[in-house]
């Protein structure tokens, strides 16, 4: 008779953990489709700002010490996988550090932005996350697309955000996500192919830009007043500059990174 | 002389304590009578081997980073029985999916045989506890998935795992011919602690030992308790070999697992030592699980697996041919002349 009440009791158990675990799924997938449709109602409206007045900050960022060499990634574990097969961890040419993410971190006070209507792309081609780094603001779509002819997995690893993992075969629609809350060079990789990783930077406001090969940035359409502009870079860390500008001023701001 | 269960203590109807010394050694002549069938211990042996495989298939997944390539559970990719294509990180995932559900299944039917065909009540028990415990960590690697590998939960898992793959080799002794057929030498224990206390001690420190080196690889933990605590084990597992080398080195039982574990231990130091190199100090900058780590990785996870499965086997071999004295068990002042 005990033997019999244990066995219902852990068939019991057994099928309990199993509706929590697969309701807790369906729930996920529900609060996430329902986030979109709730981010316009509590985003307050736009702090106007006179166009007339605008200033630009750019710059270039420099890496000071030699550059480390790319490594080789092997990526004979999926054949379907071709492409450029070099890392991206740290891509400096001729001192130029590419790659850097450059934004306002500071001095923008309680300004509200309106979240652009336009969507930001990440597309996963020759098994590579590109762009490898992306700037993206709070409630802006990001669609993920896969070029490749083999199965990407999506995983972002957020601190502050909700974390999320979904596949994504080939010709597949694109994935249309958003992240809420403000955070920087979130990760995010595939558990299909482990040397896959980028990092999304999401800021409440546009004013941000990521370097291109040349180490170059240009942040534009700046309000006038005293700012903190900050560099980050995935491997290097973060180092910040304080700024002034006037209207229509037109600021170079240059930053190096020692490695 | 015959070794005999640990006796009964009973309370009479005047609510006087009595030790059945007699019941158990009816029970442990009871145990004898349970006849040896080959193939259910080859059953039990091949069950044990299939559930190492599935250790290394588990420690293959978490050293190539591809705990959640397969996204979703139970299904995989939206489907209970079709196989994915199996590239990249859906070859180790749905892998180690695949052989759980063999382990699984293969306990079930040796749990049904067991009840079956073995008269002992207590390896009956056994069985349907890891029938207990294959359910449990099938639902603990969903529950990694779906909370996206937890450490805690991805640790229990991990030492799930052993515990499991310790109860098959446990089986597998306990269907074996030698121990349902031959009489156990013994040899009383006179030393303090007593060397089946120093096993258990063994088994202890390396679940902590365990524990420790899984939260580690599931980023819940920095390296160095891990290998700080190495030296609590090594420590405590010298002892215990020594103690069983030294003064039991005739009882053949007890003296092959301990030179296994001493053997093992050293192993597992050695490639200890390599999975930090490759690991943490040459592999920090790594963009991607290379080969000398997931080789260095995954072997030290088997062999601490069958290191945690050695010190089980010489703590039940101690335990059967090492008893601790009679009147050592019952505490003094309780004392009373054993019933014949």
């Amino acid at each position: 008779m005990t033997y019999r009440k244990l066995s219902i009791a852990a068939l019991c158990l057994f099928a309990l953990l199993l509706t929590v675990a697969c309701s807790k799924k369906e729930n996920t997938e529900q609060s996430e489709n329902a986030a979109p449709a709730a981010q316009p109602a509590t985003t307050p409206a736009a702090t106007p700002i006179d166009p007339a007045t605008v200033a630009t900050v750019s710059g270039t960022v420099k890496l000071d010490g030699t550059a480390p060499k790319a490594n080789k990634i092997d990526m004979s574990q999926d054949p379907a996988c071709k492409g450029d097969n070099m890392a991206e961890t740290i891509v400096a040419s001729g001192g130029d550090l590419a790659n850097v993410f450059v934004y306002v971190k500071d001095g923008l006070g309680d300004r509200a932005f309106d979240v652009p209507k336009d969507t930001v792309i990440i597309d996963q081609k020759g098994c590579q996350y590109h762009p490898h780094i992306l700037g993206v603001m709070t409630g802006q779509t990001i669609d993920i697309k896969n070029d490749d002819m083999t199965t990407h997995n999506i995983h972002p690893t957020p601190a502050s955000n909700r974390e999320w993992n979904e596949s994504q075969p080939p010709s597949s629609a694109p994935l249309e996500k958003n992240f809420a809350r403000e955070e920087i060079m979130l990760p995010v990789r595939c558990n299909q192919h482990p040397w896959m990783k980028m990092y999304i930077n999401v800021v409440k406001s546009p004013f941000y830009a990521v370097t291109d090969k040349d180490g170059k940035y240009e942040i534009k359409g700046l309000p006038p007043g005293d700012y903190t502009i900050a560099f980050v870079h995935e491997k290097l860390g973060e180092q910040t500059q304080k700024v002034t500008v006037a209207a229509k001023d037109s600021k170079t701001v240059d930053q190096t990174f020692k490695q | 002389m015959l070794a005999f269960r640990r006796p009964r203590r009973c309370r009479n109807r005047d609510g006087h304590d009595f030790i059945r010394a007699d019941e158990s050694r009816s029970r442990f002549l009871k145990g004898l009578a349970t006849p040896y069938n080959r193939a259910h211990h080859r059953f039990a042996v091949f069950l044990a081997c299939w559930v190492f495989l599935l250790i290394i298939a588990g420690a293959l997944v978490t050293s190539n980073d591809a705990g959640l390539s397969v996204p979703d559970w139970p299904t995989s990719f939206g489907s209970l029985y079709k196989i994915p294509h199996l590239v990249g990180g859906v070859k180790f995932e749905h892998t180690h999916r695949m052989i759980a559900q063999g382990a699984g299944l293969f306990t079930i039917i040796l749990a049904v045989w067991t009840w079956r065909t073995d008269r002992r009540l207590w390896l009956r028990y056994l069985m349907l506890a890891a029938v207990l415990m294959v359910i449990v960590q099938g639902i603990l690697g969903g529950i990694t998935v779906l909370y996206y590998l937890p450490p805690l939960v991805s640790s229990a898992h991990a030492a799930l795992a052993q515990t499991f793959f310790c109860t098959a080799v446990a089986v597998a002794l306990f269907t074996g011919r030698r121990w349902i057929e031959e009489v156990p030498e013994v040899q009383m224990d006179t030393r303090r602690p007593s060397l089946f206390t120093l096993t258990l001690l063994s088994i202890f420190v390396l679940y902590v030992q365990l524990f420790l080196g899984a939260m580690f690889r599931h980023h819940g933990m920095s390296w160095w308790p891990h290998v700080v605590h190495a030296a609590v084990v090594a420590v405590v597992l010298t002892w215990t070999a020594i103690r069983a080398l030294t003064v039991y080195s005739k009882i053949e039982e007890v003296r092959r697992p301990a030179v296994t574990l001493v053997a093992l231990m050293v192993t597992q130091l050695c490639l200890g030592f390599l999975a930090f190199l490759t690991r943490v100090a040459w592999g920090r900058d790594a963009v991607q699980p290379e080969l000398p780590m997931v080789l260095s990785t995954v072997a030290h996870v088997a062999v601490g697996a069958l290191l945690l499965a050695t010190a089980v086997v010489l703590s039940i071999q101690v335990w059967r041919h090492v008893p601790v004295s009679f009147e050592e068990r019952i505490p003094s002042p309780e004392r009373k002349p054993v019933p014949a």
